[in-house]
């Protein structure tokens, strides 16, 4: 055979097994979080919140972290929300094209993006000193709103960005005003890739723990009041996990099972989304 | 309704003109976050600074900080050591996995696949962590470590680096492929249509025409793995000392800062020097980030103008 065909054959077998090598490892990671956390998941898990003597293998359940979860990365997806809807509107609506401010803006996002949660954490935990709070709900929420502002705003920048401008120049044609247009026609054509973007900054706020480490703190109570330390399942995950009782390690993995099944379904949702909403899109 | 607005217009060009101000408003706030970010963070490492010369803080060993002593470079050189380990890893995997989806793949594959390499980039770091010691560790104390004659916890770099390989995977694949598309398909048909076998166009035409893009995809997933905490942490056995193999711990400088948030003031200077820690890795990852930033928009840069 000639050498060139045998390099295009060694060469596609390396590229279809490294191919197979990244879906495996989503599947034996995935396999392995079931398999482990199937056996200690109950229904009392997640109903109930710890009892005394949870940490060492007694009664109880983990819906204080869940319920820490959801509360906390939801009042920092709306926090979060709140900064980068004006801000993708303004980059999209407002700004003269080939604005220096508008590419320096994205560049930053951008470059935010790749800051590491823990640096987040640390940042949050200086504001937190700063206006004299303690470890709270409050602070998470800050926290990660800080932390998933990047991502939300340049995905829905992404998306704004592919309005097309006769839609708006339509808008405008009929005496409309750039805040007409851009909440009455940008928005609504854009509402599929928004609701995404959301549910993209969502479930990367739920999943990450070094960010709260510092601020967040923890409890075994119900979270009931934004300025009282809340339990967060991946620092629930984390602090049982490190429990040397077979008992406690497990429900560490049924919690790590249920937070992946949260993030899962994040993932499947925000993909039926983006196919349902775009029936009442303009192309 | 609409005699109303018509009957006071200017009503709705003072919302316009004055929302054009709020979001102004919003948009500059948002540029300055990164500036305070480094800001308060330098801020609160001046302690640190004052205490020990910059340069005695980066290259020194000893890491004792009930006396004072704060040397990074353990914690620096553990951080190199992993991140290295997992580049060499993720590199050639990353970069034959995009290759194949764009050039050879059919389109419904490509299509089959992009969602999974989705989900392993939302799957939490500390699922990967518990992964990590799940499967990684036991693999490496039990297999790789008598295969290599080496006696080893498994708690070591090549845990680390393996763990933060594959979580480099999704940034690295996901970017590179979205700069191989790029390559136009004149260029590939020009070098078939000389008799170049499929891999020579990829490897002649395809890889030199994509290889700045490439080079940023890299750098974007180093510096993903280079600030990775918690999954790290879990599985690299966190020991202060300067790794000497594969196959001993190590302490990454995140791994440092997730960790002893708790004894932050219970000794002076620490928490000052954790905060230190802290700007030490914005600014590498910063560094990094800027760097691919401007090769990718480089080949894109009208990605950041046109609206």
């Amino acid at each position: 055979m000639h050498k060139h065909a045998i390099e295009e054959i060694i060469f596609k077998i390396l590229m279809i097994s490294s191919c197979l090598l990244v879906i495996s490892v989503l599947f034996l990671i995935l396999g392995t979080i079931v398999c482990k956390g199937l056996p200690y998941l109950n229904w009392s898990m997640i109903t109930q919140a710890p009892k005394s003597g949870y940490y060492l293998g007694h009664e109880g359940g983990i819906l204080n972290s869940i319920l820490g979860s959801l509360y906390l990365t939801g009042g920092a997806t709306i926090l979060a929300f709140m900064m980068s809807l004006p801000v993708t509107l303004y980059l999209n609506v407002y700004a003269k094209k080939k604005s220096i401010l508008v590419s320096m803006v994205r560049f930053s996002f951008d470059v935010l993006w790749g800051v590491p949660s823990i640096v987040y954490g640390a940042f949050g935990f200086m504001l937190m000193l700063f206006f004299g709070m303690k470890a709270s709900l409050l602070a998470g929420i800050i926290t990660v709103a800080f932390l998933i502002l990047p991502i939300m705003t340049r995905s829905m920048d992404e998306v704004i960005r592919m309005v097309p401008p006769p839609l708006l120049e339509a808008s405008y044609a009929l005496g409309a005003t750039r805040l007409e247009t851009a909440l009455k026609v940008v928005v609504r054509q854009a509402l599929p890739g928004i609701s995404t973007a959301v549910l993209i900054a969502f479930g990367r706020g739920i999943g990450d723990a070094a960010s709260l480490i510092f601020t967040a703190g923890f409890t075994d109570s119900l979270p009931n009041s934004l300025f009282q330390p809340v339990a967060t399942l991946p620092l629930t995950i984390f602090f049982q996990f490190s429990s040397p009782l077979a008992q406690v390690q497990g429900r560490a993995y049924a919690a790590a099972l249920i937070l992946t099944v949260i993030i899962l379904v994040i993932s499947i949702v925000s993909r039926f989304l983006t196919k349902q909403f775009t029936r009442n899109i303009v192309r | 309704m609409i005699k109303d607005r018509i009957s006071y217009p200017g009503k709705r060009l003072f919302a316009d003109q004055s929302s054009e101000k709020f979001l102004h408003l919003f948009v500059i706030l948002s540029g300055l976050i990164l500036i305070l970010m480094m800001g308060a963070l330098f801020y609160r490492s001046i302690p640190v600074l004052r205490l020990q010369p910059l340069y005695s803080l980066l290259f020194s060993q000893g890491w004792h900080p009930s006396r004072g002593e704060f040397g990074f470079l353990p914690f620096i050189a553990g951080s190199l050591w992993v991140t290295g380990v997992a580049m060499f890893i993720a590199m050639p995997v990353c970069l034959l996995t995009s290759i194949y989806l764009v050039e050879y793949s059919s389109k419904s594959l490509r299509e089959w696949i992009s969602p999974f390499i989705d989900i392993l980039a939302g799957i939490p770091s500390v699922v990967y962590g518990i992964w990590g010691i799940l499967i990684v560790v036991p693999f490496i104390k039990d297999y790789l470590g008598p295969l290599c004659g080496v006696s080893s916890s498994g708690y070591s770099v090549l845990a680390g680096g393996m763990v933060l390989a594959i979580m480099t995977f999704p940034v690295i694949i996901h970017i590179s492929v979205e700069v191989l598309k790029t390559v136009p398909y004149e260029l590939k048909s020009a070098s078939l249509a000389l008799g170049a076998t499929k891999w020579q166009t990829v490897k002649n035409v395809v890889m030199r025409r994509a290889m700045p893009g490439i080079v940023a995809a890299m750098v974007l997933g180093l510096s993903r793995a280079f600030g990775e905490s918690i999954a790290v942490l879990m599985v690299v056995g966190n020991f202060a000392r300067i790794p000497k193999s594969l196959f001993s711990p190590a302490y990454p400088l995140p791994a440092l800062i997730a960790n002893n948030y708790g004894e932050m003031f219970s000794i002076p200077q620490y928490d000052s020097a954790l905060l230190f820690a802290s700007l030490l890795l914005l600014l590498v990852v910063l560094y990094f980030n800027i760097v691919s930033r401007m090769i990718l928009s480089g080949i894109k840069w009208s990605d950041y103008y046109y609206a």
